[in-house]
């Protein structure tokens, strides 16, 4: 018999069967309990039930509108990949089979959509990366004022990219006066410039990277900057008895401490690159020549604007896929990384 | 870990901050360099600011765009009167609409959300250990990957206030960090509250969403900032101004020809200023709930 049971023996069960509502209030106190073995389990069976009654109540809104809104449009996005669908067409969707995907893989856009996000995740994954690190460790220094400059570093990311998107596209107008055409004038003393820079497909992607990072590395910054807060200073200081330089403290104690962040860091940001979309929308529409395209762009131009759903749906899936091969191999990692410590 | 309490001969230990040469010079290099990343993140910022209160052909005006002259609100009292139909849509509209969308994720979302974790961190009942697993799952599909199905299926409610906030109310990662929160707190309280005989409501109204003020501060902020700035899903959904949120109808503006740059700048100083001026309050739990986002994986 669980252990707080004996302390209710002397409640009285109910007279009358409540109205579930009331219910709440009141100790139900059955007798027929069978013997629980779970030694965890030390609340008496009446409250268990009552617990049961809310538990199912709170969880019910979260779980039926994740129900409806994540898990049954996964599971659509996978019918609809296999099926021919056109809204407002007046025509019921069609089996399609594989066709959706097959397609895609003779679709020189589709790769170039693809090719632009790896090349997309391997600029910007180091450099955002190695920036964050840089500014955290700038900012982990005991100087008076650091939280100011933190404030100023994090400000952009308050901003929302389309915000963001629109100032920039005035910074890279192709105009002499254009901010950055003025600013490159200016200290080449008029050797440099004018270009169009996102009118250019060679310099296009270069320039919604570099928007992006401004963007974005405030966010890796705070938390490569609580990373390195948990690093226990002992550490630091055994490592200057050893007669640790600055450059032995950084690989061989900063570096372990913070692996952990820095794959969760990386791993976010590669998955942020496949999710590229607003500032392309925005700014190039994929283009010039589909130097910009990505894949996101493409599913919402198919699905939104070329009418195809299926198609969108098709590279949704692919998407997703991508996204799960990126979170397995994060799994994997730091699965190896406990074992190994 | 133990420190020595006598350091040996020789050594100075009793600084924890290891770091040598301190000197004025050095620390005014390091000034120097944050001085000049800040310039680096604040340019673009100021940039708008103060091209918002100038005249619009001084916008675009190279390097000379950031020095303040001429300046005036004509540009704010000139989107007020741009967006002043039905076929542009009204200025209060666009805000309205963010506003709304906001504050029903957030708070929906709160109250959702945070219930939802407790009862998967406290409460015994059949079936947990499951919906717990489904909800980690979750965390990982990222609101692109169901974009496109959800535009499909959400088609006949297009141009409405509650395609923009229904689906957002429930989020497996808010789930997620308020969940690793009340696990993570000392269980006395609440059992001293349920030997007094509150139930599962009560102990968590009146004791645990009190001692969680940090979570709620963490999981507001973080979903007021994607909300408040939603993109991708109002672009496939709304096309009728009355129901555009501000990041959509900037990106509308902005293909709008003839570009008026300073109503535009004013238009995305508008936009801004609810999130600057709760980041700047609340700048401490901003850092914190973006820190904390970081715990998981």
């Amino acid at each position: 018999m669980p252990r707080g049971w004996r302390g209710l023996k002397n409640t009285p069960p109910p007279m009358v069967r409540f109205p579930s509502h009331e219910l709440e209030e009141v100790r139900v106190s059955t007798v027929s309990v069978p013997p629980v073995v779970d030694p965890t389990l030390d609340e008496p069976p009446a409250t268990k039930r009552r617990d049961t009654k809310a538990a199912l109540i709170m969880v019910a809104p979260a779980v039926i509108l994740l129900l409806a809104f994540v898990v049954v449009p996964l599971i659509a996005a996978g019918w609809l990949s296999l099926h021919n669908v056109r809204l407002n067409s007046g025509r019921p969707a069609t089996w399609f089979g594989l066709q959706n995907y097959t397609r895609l893989l003779t679709d020189p856009e589709f790769y170039r959509g693809l090719a632009n996000n790896f090349i997309f995740a391997i600029i910007v994954v180091p450099v955002q990366t190695g920036l964050a690190l840089g500014l955290a460790l700038l900012l982990n220094r005991p100087l008076r004022g650091m939280s100011a400059f933190r404030t100023f570093f994090f400000m952009p990311v308050v901003f929302p990219m389309a915000l963001v998107a629109v100032i920039w596209r005035l910074i890279y107008s192709r105009d002499t006066l254009g901010m950055l055409n003025a600013f490159l004038d200016w200290i080449s003393f008029g050797h440099l410039g004018p270009y169009d820079w996102l009118g250019n497909a060679a310099t296009a992607m270069l320039a919604i990277i570099i928007m992006s990072i401004w963007q974005g590395v405030g966010f890796q910054m705070i938390i490569l900057l609580a990373g390195l807060q948990g690093i226990s200073p002992s550490l630091y200081e055994a490592a200057s008895i050893d007669k640790a330089n600055r450059w032995q403290q950084f690989r061989n104690v900063t570096l372990p401490g913070l692996r952990t962040t820095l794959i969760f860091v990386v791993m976010v940001t590669t998955i942020f690159s496949f999710r590229l979309f607003d500032q392309v929308w925005i700014l190039t529409q994929g283009g010039p020549n589909d130097a910009t395209t990505t894949v996101m762009f493409q599913a919402v131009t198919a699905a939104f604007s070329e009418n195809n759903v299926g198609k969108g749906a098709a590279i949704t899936v692919v998407f997703f896929v991508i996204v799960l091969l990126i979170t397995l191999i994060q799994r994997r990692i730091l699965r190896e990384e406990r074992e190994v410590s | 870990m133990n420190t020595p309490t006598k350091p040996a001969p020789g050594l100075t230990v009793d600084e924890p901050q290891p770091r040598k040469g301190k000197s004025p010079l050095r620390k005014a290099g390091t000034y120097l360099v944050m001085i000049v990343i800040t310039l680096l993140f604040v340019a673009p910022i100021l940039y708008m600011v103060i091209g918002s209160f100038k005249p619009s052909d001084k916008v675009l005006n190279g390097l000379a765009g950031f020095i303040p002259e001429d300046l005036s609100l004509d540009n704010y009292t000139g989107v007020f009167d741009r967006f002043n139909s039905p076929a542009t849509g009204y200025f209060y509209n666009f805000y309205l609409t963010s506003f709304i969308v906001s504050v029903v994720v957030v708070l929906g979302g709160l109250v959702v959300n945070s219930m939802a974790a407790y009862a998967l961190a406290r409460l015994r009942w059949r079936g947990r250990n499951g919906v717990l697993l489904a909800v980690i799952l979750l965390v990982i599909v990222p609101f692109e990957a169901i974009a496109v199905p959800l535009f499909y299926l959400l088609n006949d409610y297009r141009n409405t206030y509650y395609v923009q906030f229904t689906p957002f109310i429930a989020q497996a990662f808010s789930v997620y960090l308020f969940y690793t929160f009340f696990v993570g707190l000392p269980k006395q309280l609440e059992e001293a509250a349920r030997v007094d005989g509150a139930g599962p409501w009560r102990t968590f109204f009146y004791i645990v969403v009190p001692m969680s003020k940090p979570v709620f501060a963490s999981v507001t902020i973080l979903t007021f900032l994607s909300s408040w700035g939603a993109f991708l899903w109002p672009v496939m959904m709304i096309d009728q101004p009355a129901f555009r949120p501000l990041p959509l109808e900037i990106s509308v503006f902005l293909g709008q020809p003839p570009t008026d740059w300073g109503q535009i700048f004013a238009f995305g100083v508008m936009l801004v200023l609810p999130l600057l001026v709760v980041f700047l309050v609340f700048q401490r739990w901003f850092i914190q709930s973006v820190a904390s986002s970081g715990l998981k994986g």
